[in-house]
């Protein structure tokens, strides 16, 4: 379909897969892209990074409390001390569910998540829905999730709106008292470290 | 006035999609799209600032019916046209006018992971010194508070001109407004201010006690009792 406006990228063809083989093939050509460096980047953010870091980060503050202390004063810091650093987690901030508080997080604006940690955003995170309600019918939202909250806690909205990221304690499981760290980690689901999952349950 | 982009509160967006998926792409395309606005990004040319602007002013339907790699990519495309790295005809035909052999610039795939890996800090030793203390009360600029008109700002529509209380001092960060225009970094003090339902949502709110916490920089704020 045309466009009715000269923006350049109206330019490309307006079907995506072809409009991306355009943008590669003449990248490359031009010398700006290194083929081989696209494969690296994808391979990355599909295999290398992903919310696997952040369960580490948060399985150890519950057995480690010396960590825990580092993570809630100087998260930032802390996450580098397990080598997970970088791009979208250059300021770190990590705030801890609590009988009395739940925190969720979100980025009204565009799509500011937490890479190093998490990875790249599931498209929930992205959406237009999450985006608008997160804000204004937390607990909506929440519900959604099949998230139960206790009746003592309030909940706190994070919007990203600058480079500081930030990454959901979530509350450890009654009943794991005895179980290690490697166990733990098999706990802590994505969705408990942006706040719409406690951890233990799934995904 | 507000963007399309600026859709905090926004009513009507439906459900939330898709809770439980983990899959990072979905098609072969989106990880393509990804990679090519992450290796063109590394070229130096334009900062996250201009990046997240230049998805911002795409044109609203084109924004509201792209999905989302199709507006990193369009918003990729219009920023190597404008910072002339690439022609309009070469985007016509879909391929360079002359072929080139790897520039310097090129992100090379042996650092790839080193440069995801490297951390560029947005906080700066320079620009004023901090106006406001944690616990201090502060009210938002009411209008856009970027003098550019349209211009970008990480100040949300349903935050302006909002009472809120610092929770937490950041330091001094690059400012986006003045960044992603190419008026220089200007850093200044970055606070994280938190607002109740009942300030920002009025009848609107669902649990007045509930919070709203965002970052926002000190020329967006001035005090309030």
């Amino acid at each position: 379909m045309p466009h009715d406006h000269a923006e350049p990228h109206s330019l490309l063809p307006s079907d995506p897969e072809l409009r991306a083989r355009a943008l590669e093939t003449i990248l490359v050509e031009k010398g700006l892209v290194d083929p081989e460096a696209l494969n690296a980047l994808i391979d990355t953010y599909q295999n290398k990074i992903g919310p696997q870091n952040g369960a580490r980060v948060v399985a150890k503050s519950w057995v480690d409390p010396a960590f825990k202390a580092r993570l809630l004063s100087d998260a930032t810091s802390a996450i580098a001390e397990l080598g997970y650093m970088g791009r979208q987690g250059e300021h770190m901030v990590a705030v801890e569910n609590t009988p009395e508080q739940h925190n969720i997080v979100v980025c009204t604006l565009c799509s500011c998540y937490p890479w190093p940690v998490l990875g790249i955003p599931p498209a929930w995170y992205k959406s237009d829905a999450y985006r608008s309600r997160a804000v204004r019918e937390p607990r909506a939202v929440l519900a959604e999730f099949g998230v139960s909250l206790l009746e003592t806690q309030k909940v706190r909205v994070w919007d990203s709106t600058a480079e500081m990221r930030y990454l959901v304690l979530p509350m450890r499981p009654e009943g794991t008292e005895g179980l290690e760290e490697d166990t733990l980690v098999d706990l802590v689901s994505r969705n408990s470290m942006i706040g719409t999952a406690l951890a233990g349950a799934a995904a | 006035m507000s963007r399309i982009h600026d859709m905090g509160g926004r009513f009507g967006d439906g459900a939330i999609p898709d809770k439980e998926d983990s899959t990072p792409f979905h098609k072969p395309w989106h990880a393509k799209a990804m990679a090519v606005t992450l290796a063109s990004g590394a070229l130096g040319a334009w900062s996250i600032d201009s990046s997240r602007h230049a998805r911002e002013r795409l044109a609203p339907k084109d924004y509201a019916s792209f999905s989302y790699y199709e507006k990193w990519m369009a918003a990729a495309a219009n920023l190597l046209v404008e910072r002339g790295m690439v022609s309009s005809e070469e985007l016509k035909t879909g391929h360079a006018e002359h072929i080139e052999g790897l520039s310097p610039k090129a992100l090379r795939s042996d650092d790839v992971f080193a440069a995801m890996h490297k951390v560029n800090p947005y906080t700066r030793r320079t620009g004023p010194e901090a106006l406001f203390a944690v616990g201090d009360k502060v009210r938002t600029a009411s209008y856009n508070p970027n003098p550019v008109k349209g211009g970008h700002t990480r100040l949300p529509a349903y935050a302006m001109g909002r009472v809120g209380t610092i929770v937490r001092q950041q330091g001094n960060h690059v400012l986006p407004d003045s960044n992603a225009h190419l008026n220089g970094e200007a850093p200044e003090p970055l606070y994280a201010v938190e607002f109740t339902a009942s300030e920002l949502w009025h009848q609107d709110a669902e649990n007045g006690g509930d919070t709203m916490l965002l970052d926002l920089w000190q020329s967006y704020l001035e005090p309030a009792k």
